[in-house]
């Protein structure tokens, strides 16, 4: 049966396999951004001491589905004043790169879309791209409130992005690559060996900037609904505003399982190396304890329910506070740190680096 | 037709499609969004060149970070294209001659000798060009490279010394002074005795 089914595998054309491999993996992700709505509002009505959504189906679960259709049942409004294609344009560079990171991430050892050994920096490199669907959704509205948070945003990002650039920097060092696989074997070992010890404030400055970098609260103030209204999608309605929200979840998601994998060693269970071999090898409970994709699941989900915790926690930053944190303390800390990597890595400190 | 080919084709027509809508478009909007997409394609082809680390790099650089504060700054200033337009048939003749001085130059610089060389063939799956980029600017161009980051240094202090100017007149507030505040220094509780009746 397995071998008709990976002969069928083989036998099926290049551009086939890869559709697959993509629907296998946005499929999936698209489900995870509708349901991590439902947790948002589910995790901050508990934490204000409210029920949050609870109407529509078994405890709300259906609430997700029930917006999904209402936004795409509601007519796209195009302003009249608006630069028409730019406008349209917009939510799809929003949406595109957010997606297309996807490619890059290995979910188990092999289990990846594009293997390639650039890949961190491909990373990078797309996700400052996804800046231009916020910019010019901001201008092309030819509003005030949208052109004053695409700026925000503009300039939110560029900063960030220097302090994500420079803590990744140090993720390169303490592995020797830029394959995101790579990465990840090269904290194997135990607990200890994950890189969240060594690069514990690489790990924080990342976390903090990547919080930033996909607007959200408490850094929020390219949509601070207080001070702009809604920012640069206030003129957007229907479908074109549900994929800019679309974009914002996915690059949520992918912050999530990029910090787990490049700092807390991605699909590596915890217990490697501390728990007996033996103890690997029971049925059922050995396939949990070892590594796999569920621990990356976990850990992906721990950090994406930390975005809503602080969500719910912390009031939003004022614009030059947020610019005082980027570029005064943010990259400083980096770069002290990149030098003290730097001699560790020479004189080979134990376990990480030696 | 390979695959390769049409892909090569295909960029190169996007490539110099946008090159062409970036200096004839009336919008500067548009026209530095024509610049990025120009950019996009360029780097596209770098990685068919199998340099994948420049061409991403080209991306990360000037896609994500120069012409989004490109961008900023055409955004907020309000251009008068009329204005802008003026000189130009005063301007062709001088335009045409830089122009064809370029294309002379660039004709000599690709049928220089040095530059005909056979084409190196494909490199294998496992060759990693980041690392063959690493090696060379850390060994044989170790100097140039160390120059290049001093020059750069100076000239970020430079940028940095020529906008740090105070207005006294402007009402500024250090963000880091208030970071530092303290309870004390702004609630003071007064011991007092209570009130006879």
């Amino acid at each position: 049966m397995q071998q008709a089914m990976m002969e069928f595998w083989d036998g099926l054309p290049v551009i086939m396999q890869i559709m697959t491999k993509i629907t296998m993996i946005v499929g999936p992700l698209l489900l995870v951004v509708a349901y991590t709505t439902l947790a948002e509002r589910k995790v901050i009505g508990y934490m204000q001491v409210r029920v949050g959504p609870n109407r529509v189906g078994p405890r709300g679960l259906l609430q997700p589905i029930a917006d999904s259709l209402k936004l795409l049942l509601k007519e796209v409004i195009i302003p009249s004043n608006s630069d028409k294609y730019l406008f349209l344009i917009a939510p799809v560079l929003a949406i595109a790169p957010a997606l297309a990171v996807w490619a890059v991430i290995p979910f188990d050892d092999g289990m990846v879309l594009a293997d390639i050994n650039a890949g961190l920096l491909y990373l990078l490199a797309l996700s400052s791209v996804g800046v231009y669907g916020i910019i010019i959704a901001g201008w092309a509205s030819n509003s005030r409130y949208a052109l004053l948070g695409g700026m925000r945003s503009a300039a939110q990002i560029v900063s960030y992005e220097i302090a994500m650039g420079f803590a990744l920097v140090g993720v390169v060092m303490a592995a020797g690559s830029l394959n995101l696989g790579e990465i990840v074997m090269s904290q194997q070992g135990s607990v200890y060996h994950w890189f969240l010890l060594p690069l514990f404030p690489l790990f924080l400055v990342y976390l903090i900037s990547g919080v930033a970098e996909t607007n959200r609260a408490p850094f929020d103030v390219a949509e601070g609904e207080s001070e702009i209204v809604a920012g640069f999608h206030v003129e957007y309605s229907g479908m074109a505003f549900a994929i800019f929200f679309l974009a914002e979840y996915a690059n949520m998601i992918l912050i999530s399982a990029l910090t787990a994998l490049l700092f807390l060693g991605g699909w590596l269970s915890p217990f490697q190396g501390i728990l007996p071999e033996s103890a690997f090898d029971l049925p059922l409970i050995g396939w949990v304890l070892d590594s796999g994709i569920h621990w990356l699941l976990i850990k992906t989900a721990f950090f994406l329910f930390c975005f809503l915790w602080f969500r719910a926690t912390f009031p939003r930053y004022r614009y030059d506070h947020i610019m005082r944190l980027g570029w005064k303390v943010l990259i400083p800390v980096t770069i002290i740190w990149l030098f003290v990597l730097g001699v560790a890595v020479a004189l080979g400190v134990g376990p990480w680096f030696a | 037709m390979s695959f390769e080919q049409f892909l090569f084709y295909f960029f190169s027509t996007v490539l110099v499609g946008s090159a062409v809508a970036m200096i004839t478009v009336r919008n500067p909007v548009h026209a530095a969004l024509f610049l990025v997409l120009a950019f996009f394609t360029c780097a596209a082809h770098w990685i068919m060149l199998e340099a994948e680390f420049l061409g991403i790099l080209l991306v990360l650089v000037y896609v994500g970070a120069v012409m989004v504060l490109f961008l900023f700054v055409v955004m907020m200033l309000d251009i008068n294209v009329a204005r802008v337009r003026e000189g130009f048939a005063r301007l062709l003749p001088v335009g045409l001659v830089v122009a064809v001085g370029m294309m002379v130059v660039m004709a000599m610089v690709v049928g220089a000798k040095v530059f005909q060389v056979e084409s190196p063939g494909r490199a294998d799956a496992d060759y990693s060009n980041t690392e063959a980029i690493g090696r060379l600017l850390y060994t044989e161009y170790v100097y140039p490279f160390e120059i290049a980051a001093v020059i750069l240094l100076v000239a970020i202090i430079a940028a940095i010394v020529l906008t740090l100017r105070r207005r006294r007149d402007s009402l500024y507030m250090d963000p880091a002074e208030q970071v530092r505040v303290q309870r004390k220094d702004r609630v003071r509780l007064i011991k007092m005795e209570a009130e006879k009746k």
